[in-house]
């Protein structure tokens, strides 16, 4: 019996079953009064039991007692306007279409007049009852979104900076020292023959320091200062660090306690 | 010669000199800085246990600075561990606290959210705190997401096979978008065909929905006949 109908719809299974919106993307859209006589307005249905619950309140009939013929009808119609107008129809709507015109034939066939009538359980029982379960969440959905709406009125304080969430403030003053130290150290062991050569000035030295860093993003300071040949620009290589990072143009920081101090552009 | 000594500080005129002076400042510098920074390990390492706040009110004040500096709504178990203090007694101090503070009806509440205590805005003034953080509501969840996490919530855990049956429609990119925001969480597999992965709502959804525990979520049987179907 089913057989006659379906092919109807049939057709349209091949269509891709992955969009979940009908309507997804085009709230309110009106079809052309030259197509259709009838100006249908679409709106966003979230499955085949949303768009059934339109069309049971917008046909004023009880859900305890669907008029299924009518019903199924005008669901056929909705899913009919929404393949004319090019929106991919999911399968779930296809799987309700054949479901209610099931239910439509079982309602068309006679009753078994053998059969006790205690026995006998409404065709439509499990339709109602799905109906009624998904109506439920949809009000709870509801509630859902007024309280996310309150609490998004609700405002916590900002997360407070401690060593834990910003590595970059766990480099002391000392710390840098503490590296400068090693490297002048070290320096104190080289016996190096003065050599007559242009002095770097400290703007000079600013710009080595950005360069070096812009190059490649970080720039470990001990690098930096081992560049440096004489004391005097030793001394201008750290007043440049301290420089740049008092300008916040570069960012100090350490992978681990102890660790090499990496200057980071900001 | 003795000028010249006078004006080291204004001009670098001796080079060696000057350069051996930073030396001995800097060296002087590293010197203090270890041995501040030894005095406070060795402060740390003592582990001088705090003293137990005196009075009540101390205690209350006390409750009060924790929750304020904590990140996420802060537990009576956290704050009854970090005073060494009896659960109940902290349990019913921040109860007490918290009914003294918001009866001031100033611009903050302190309220329990997933398990926590937290201070934050009333919700009356969202307008003017917006106006100056310059901030706006951000994107809400679809509908579509909505009726998802409204089934998961009230039956976790939960199969997707289960919530296709209730909402009557897939829903794999609603799943996605709570498992990204957070708000859902994987609580394992149900032993059953296909052993299918059952989903349960985070602490994040409380926070977010501004929850203290999942049993404040009104029932959903209540909602039968709000939603009025006929």
């Amino acid at each position: 019996m089913t057989d006659d109908i379906t092919p109807e719809i049939a057709v349209e299974t091949t269509q891709e079953r992955a969009p979940l919106n009908v309507a997804g993307a085009m709230p309110h859209i009106v079809s052309d009064d030259t197509t259709d006589d009838l100006k249908i307005l679409l709106g966003e249905f979230e499955g085949p039991l949303d768009l059934l619950l339109h069309l049971i309140r917008q046909e004023h009939v009880s859900i305890y007692d669907i008029p299924v013929a009518r019903i199924t009808d005008e669901y056929l119609r909705y899913l009919r306007v929404m393949q004319e107008m090019d929106i991919a129809v999911a399968g779930d709507f296809l799987v309700m279409a054949a479901t209610l015109i099931e239910l439509k034939t079982k309602m068309l066939l006679p009753r078994d007049p053998t059969a006790p009538p205690e026995e006998e359980e409404d065709p439509r029982a499990e339709l109602v009852n799905q109906l009624l379960e998904y109506q439920k969440y949809k009000a709870a959905a509801q509630m859902l979104w007024s309280r996310a709406t309150v609490e998004q009125a609700v405002f916590k304080r900002a997360e407070i900076e401690t060593d834990k969430n910003n590595p970059e403030v766990a480099v002391g003053l000392f710390d840098l020292l503490k590296v400068f130290q090693d490297i002048l150290a070290r320096h104190k062991e080289e016996k190096l023959l003065e050599i007559e050569r242009e002095e770097i000035s400290m703007a000079e030295m600013l710009e080595r320091l950005r360069n070096m860093v812009m190059s490649s993003g970080e720039l470990n300071l001990r690098v930096f200062f081992e560049r440096a040949r004489s004391r005097r620009e030793l001394v201008l290589a750290f007043l440049s660090v301290l420089e740049l990072v008092r300008t916040t143009e570069v960012k100090l920081f350490q992978r681990e306690t102890f660790g090499d101090i990496i200057a980071r552009s900001a | 010669m003795a000028s010249n000594e006078e004006t080291v500080n204004q001009e670098p005129l001796d080079e060696a000199a000057l350069n051996e002076e930073a030396s001995r400042e800097l060296a002087a510098m590293v010197a203090e800085a270890e041995q501040t920074s030894g005095a406070t390990e060795a402060e740390g390492d003592d582990d001088a246990p705090l003293s137990a706040p005196q009075s009540g009110a101390e205690r209350a004040a006390v409750i009060e600075a924790l929750i304020f500096v904590s990140d996420e709504p802060l537990s009576v178990k956290t704050i009854a561990d970090v005073l060494k203090e009896d659960k109940q007694v902290i349990g019913e101090a921040v109860a007490a606290l918290a009914q003294e503070f918001n009866a001031r009806r100033g611009g903050l509440q302190l309220r329990e959210v997933a398990g926590g205590w937290q201070f934050a805005t009333w919700p009356e003034y969202h307008e003017h705190v917006r106006a100056f953080l310059k901030t706006r509501p951000s994107a809400k969840l679809t509908i579509a997401s909505l009726e998802t996490l409204a089934v998961i919530a009230y039956r976790q855990p939960v199969t997707v096979p289960e919530i296709l049956e209730i909402r009557g429609v897939q829903s794999p990119s609603s799943i996605k978008t709570l498992l990204d925001k957070k708000l859902i969480v994987a609580k394992g597999r149900k032993e059953t065909v296909g052993r299918p992965m059952m989903y349960g709502t985070s602490k994040e959804f409380l926070m977010q929905f501004g929850l203290k525990d999942l049993s404040e979520l009104p029932s959903v049987e209540d909602f039968h006949d709000l939603s009025g179907g006929s």
